[in-house]
């Protein structure tokens, strides 16, 4: 198969960062076309600059790699100057390892992270030379699948997939890969939808085409059925149970090109057991899967050596409440004292252990600011989404951190919650001023600095709140003004709060995005067909050209904008996603969401990982038990021979901090 | 890797270092950063087979031990050719020219020769640039060492493709070989050859702009690899038709 290569080239000079075209990352790929029988074109339908470094995408490319008779190369979305380019040149998408034409592989795997690439995969389909609707492809075009945790709810773009897959990808990618190879090496029986049957049947794919959605007339889904024998009526998500196993990327992608994380990331476990009402991640990622201690460490070292980063983050949902995190901390932290290598812990989680491992995690490094997520302004607020922590242990957490030496705090609040007021948000304002006032005192100093980050919430499929009516963009920002008012309204503290806030507009978007149906596709494709591009860039998104779009789209139906987003759904209403099983009881979800908003006070659900288990239904769907304190560590061996030395000592003196 | 900026480059240079493991001295301060500097470094979309850099180590390092260290730690199109331990002289002081190829895509070999000595007969050619500091104008002529045609390429091609081999002087404000090829364009536009219907010096795809050499302009032996480098390493195609490296 021919690069493009020779026709992009030229005019590569004539666009904005064309570095980010070329390829070349250490650590990549291309192998001959020739060698491999299941080709795989690995997606990110966003930027290059966001899409390299993701986690996700990195692990396919290498676990796909790493088979024989297998490729696997990766592309990426390109900006509008490139798209125009490319189409006056007849140029097709192509990857960026072999500068291979998207169209010539066999499978075209996008990976979703948020409903706002949606607009970006049809772009990548046109240029690609391929019809937008499923429907339209045959046999000489690549199967597409969605993947990551927008599929799912792959509604929306059903008709532009062929296939969804929920879950983790490591075991899938390969489960399909054997099931292309198998269909390939038979002659193609059945052509296309031999092939899709045979996903759908053996590989737990959600084929949207071999399921019929009926509506009734006031607009809601009437039934979702498998339309032919051998598809099962509910689709289940895919799941890895030992991580440890897995420890990808061990080659992780080094860019030329500047991206959004420069740094090696660990992700330490999988899932969440926190029960955060609103977080769809910690809902359909359950159940909580750590990697031991030696596979963090081993893990840490080969990544470091294959790629020169000098910063390893520890990822996951709330990277602290692995079970063993303070030996895993201290144990790194020891390990690479002295050679200039960062350690990072994205930690959200407010309480004051956060701070003592963030301590150790910086030990003679630098302290610039500490991030806490809160999510609610009011202590009513944060039992109605479960966030457990009160505005005691936040004060508390807080004074720990400034006088230990951190000078900024980064706050994380969601504005347009379920039952939420204007008080509500406005005591947001009076919490920072609590931050700093408390923050002076503590560190005895006056230059300290909170930043008060703020999001519109959006409510999610396979969450308790997927029922929920999401607050309109007016209230949204109309709370957000009151606020913005608030926290400037104090000359004494003023200069101290930063703010940073986004319109509720593009949660609107989100929201139609997160929780539509089929009805959908017709308003994405109408907003690409005006030009919507890059729909998670501000400077890109048009919120009218969706309003516009949605009237047109959606004018011979009952629906409409408002119904899909600030409409709350009742407990028999048939949801898109239905049929598709995260592993949570849905009658589990529903008491959930129903505690939230008791009006005699809401009933807060423990952390099932050191608490009794709250029956969410993940485990015995999974035959299995959360997964904590490392196997084959017994007792928590340190990683290293221990040597007795003086007390830590911090590199830089405390003056010099600030 | 002609399309990585400054910037992407010294990144890639950074995380090289670390993974060859060599011992790189690091600045004092809050935010340490490596000992690592550059020479004037090539603009972004411009190639160079003549970048040069200075690493301060901690302890001795055996230079070609460090050559093949960090070349084994780059990504492919970063190659390091050579390493020399410095001297006392402070480093790239005698980097003073840099001999560029242009290869001019569909430009005719008569408005190429017509724009080259109107440009060179001229004392003086102004152009303008926007820099972050708004419109530079800089002389264009006066930066220019010498000039010439490639004849080898209108043997090879005829008429398809021109290429220009230039030295140029480092000066302040910075005179780059677009801004040259900026000049020789005004300067053809308003020649004689253009009044005679002898089309203009707009080629027909982005030149492509290489840096060959850096040099010294000194009097004296002719010096094309001021870091003691092989000189027939700064041009890959072995004969040149302009003699070795910056000849003036």
């Amino acid at each position: 198969m021919e690069s493009v290569y020779p026709l992009l080239e030229p005019l590569l000079p004539r666009v904005r960062k064309p570095v980010q075209y070329i390829g070349g990352e250490m650590n990549s790929v291309t192998k001959p076309w020739e060698s491999a029988q299941v080709r795989w074109a690995l997606m990110y339908p966003d930027a290059y600059e966001v899409g390299l470094p993701n986690q996700g995408l990195q692990i396919l490319y290498e676990v796909l790699n790493g088979c024989d008779g297998v490729l696997a190369e990766r592309t990426y979305s390109v900006w509008p100057d490139l798209e125009a380019l490319m189409r006056e040149h007849g140029i097709p998408q192509f990857t960026v390892d072999g500068h291979r034409p998207v169209s010539a592989f066999d499978l075209l795997g996008v990976s979703f992270a948020t409903e706002l690439g949606y607009t970006n995969l049809l772009t990548a389909l046109d240029l690609a030379g391929l019809p937008l609707t499923a429907a339209d492809r045959t046999g000489d075009h690549p199967v597409v699948l969605a993947g990551g945790h927008a599929a799912f709810n792959p509604e929306p773009v059903a008709e532009f997939i062929d296939g969804a897959v929920l879950g983790d990808g490591e075991q899938a990618v390969l489960t399909i890969t054997s099931l292309v190879r198998e269909w390939k090496a038979a002659g193609r029986p059945g052509g296309r939808d031999g092939l899709l049957l045979r996903l759908a049947a053996k590989g737990s794919v959600y084929v949207p085409k071999f399921y019929d959605v009926t509506y009734l007339p006031d607009g809601r889904i009437g039934s979702v059925k498998p339309n032919r024998p051998g598809v099962p009526a509910v689709v289940a998500k895919h799941t890895l149970m030992d991580l440890d196993d897995w420890p990808y990327p061990s080659k992780p992608l080094v860019p030329v090109a500047e991206t959004v994380h420069e740094r090696f990331s660990v992700e330490i476990f999988r899932g969440c057991t926190r029960g955060c009402r609103f977080c769809q991640a910690g809902m359909i990622t359950r159940p909580v899967r750590e990697r031991s201690q030696a596979t963090i460490s081993d893990m840490v070292e080969t990544g470091l050596a294959a790629t020169g980063f000098s910063e390893v983050g520890l990822l996951s949902l709330s990277s602290s409440d692995h079970s063993e995190i303070h030996e895993v901390a201290r144990s790194l932290a020891d390990q690479y004292e002295g050679t200039k290598t960062g350690l990072s812990l994205p930690s959200t989680r407010v309480d004051s252990f956060n701070v003592t491992l963030a301590e150790e995690l910086t030990r003679g490094g630098r302290r610039s600011g500490l991030t806490f997520a809160p999510e609610g302004g009011s202590d009513r607020i944060r039992k109605v989404i479960n966030k457990m922590v009160t505005e005691e242990d936040l004060i508390r957490t807080v004074a720990t951190a400034y006088a230990s030496g951190w000078r900024q705090v980064k706050l994380y609040f969601m504005c347009g919650l379920p039952t939420e007021t204007d008080e509500d948000v406005l005591a947001i304002a009076d919490l920072a001023r609590r931050v700093i006032k408390t923050g002076r005192e503590s560190a005895g100093r006056r230059d300290i600095r909170a930043t008060v980050s703020i999001g519109g919430f959006v409510p999610k499929p396979h969450t308790p709140f997927q029922w929920a009516a999401q607050c309109s963009a007016e209230t949204v920002d109309a709370r957000l003004r009151a606020l913005g008012g608030a926290l400037r309204s104090d000359p004494g503290y003023g200069r101290a709060i930063g703010f940073r806030y986004h319109d509720g507009k593009p949660s609107i978007v989100e929201g139609l995005l997160s929780r539509g149906d089929r009805r959908v596709a017709g308003v994405i494709r109408a907003v690409w067909e005006d030009g919507g591009r890059f729909d998670g860039w501000s400077e890109h998104f048009d919120f009218e050209r969706w309003q516009q779009a949605a009237v047109r789209a959606l004018a011979d139906t009952p629906v409409d904008l408002d119904w899909y987003t600030t409409r709350e759904r009742g407990y028999d209403e048939i949801l898109p996603w239905d049929h598709l099983d995260s592993g949570l009881d849905r009658d589990w979800l529903w008491q959930d969401w129903q505690d939230a908003v008791a009006p005699d006070g809401v009933a807060e659900v423990e952390d099932c990982r050191w608490t009794p288990c709250y029956e969410c239904g993940v485990c015995p769907a999974m035959g299995t038990e959360i997964q904590t304190a490392p196997m084959g560590v017994p007792g928590g061996r340190p990683l290293l021979p221990l040597v007795t030395t003086a007390p830590v000592q911090a590199g830089t003196p405390q003056a010099d901090r600030g | 890797m002609r399309f990585a900026s400054h910037r992407d480059i010294a990144r890639a240079v950074e995380r090289g270092v670390r993974k060859a493991g060599l011992p790189i001295a690091y600045s004092a301060g809050f935010t340490p950063h490596p000992k690592i500097s550059y020479a004037g470094a090539a603009a972004t979309g411009v190639a160079s087979e003549a970048e040069y850099l200075e690493l301060t180590f901690t302890s001795p390092c055996r230079p070609e031990d460090v050559r093949a260290r960090l070349d084994a730690a780059l990504p492919d199109g970063i190659d390091v050719v050579d390493v020399t331990e410095r001297d006392s002289e402070p480093p790239f002081a005698r980097l003073e020219a840099s001999h560029w190829q242009v290869t001019l895509p569909g430009v005719p070999r008569a408005a190429a020769e017509a724009a080259l000595s109107e440009f060179l007969a001229a004392s003086r050619v102004e152009v303008e640039r926007l820099t972050k500091k708004g419109p530079r104008r800089m002389d264009a002529r006066a930066a220019v060492v010498s000039m010439q045609l490639d004849r080898r390429a209108d043997e090879a091609a005829p008429g398809e493709c021109e290429i220009l081999r230039m030295v140029v002087r480092h000066v302040t404000p910075a005179v780059r070989p677009d801004d040259i090829l900026v000049a020789l364009n005004s300067v053809a536009a308003r020649s004689k050859a253009a009044q005679n219907g002898v089309a203009g010096l707009a080629p027909s795809a982005p030149p492509v702009i290489t840096r060959l050499a850096q040099c010294s302009l000194e009097p004296g032996p002719l010096e094309t690899a001021p870091l003691g480098t092989d000189p027939n390493g700064a041009d890959p195609n072995g004969a040149d038709p302009l003699g070795p490296g910056c000849e003036a």
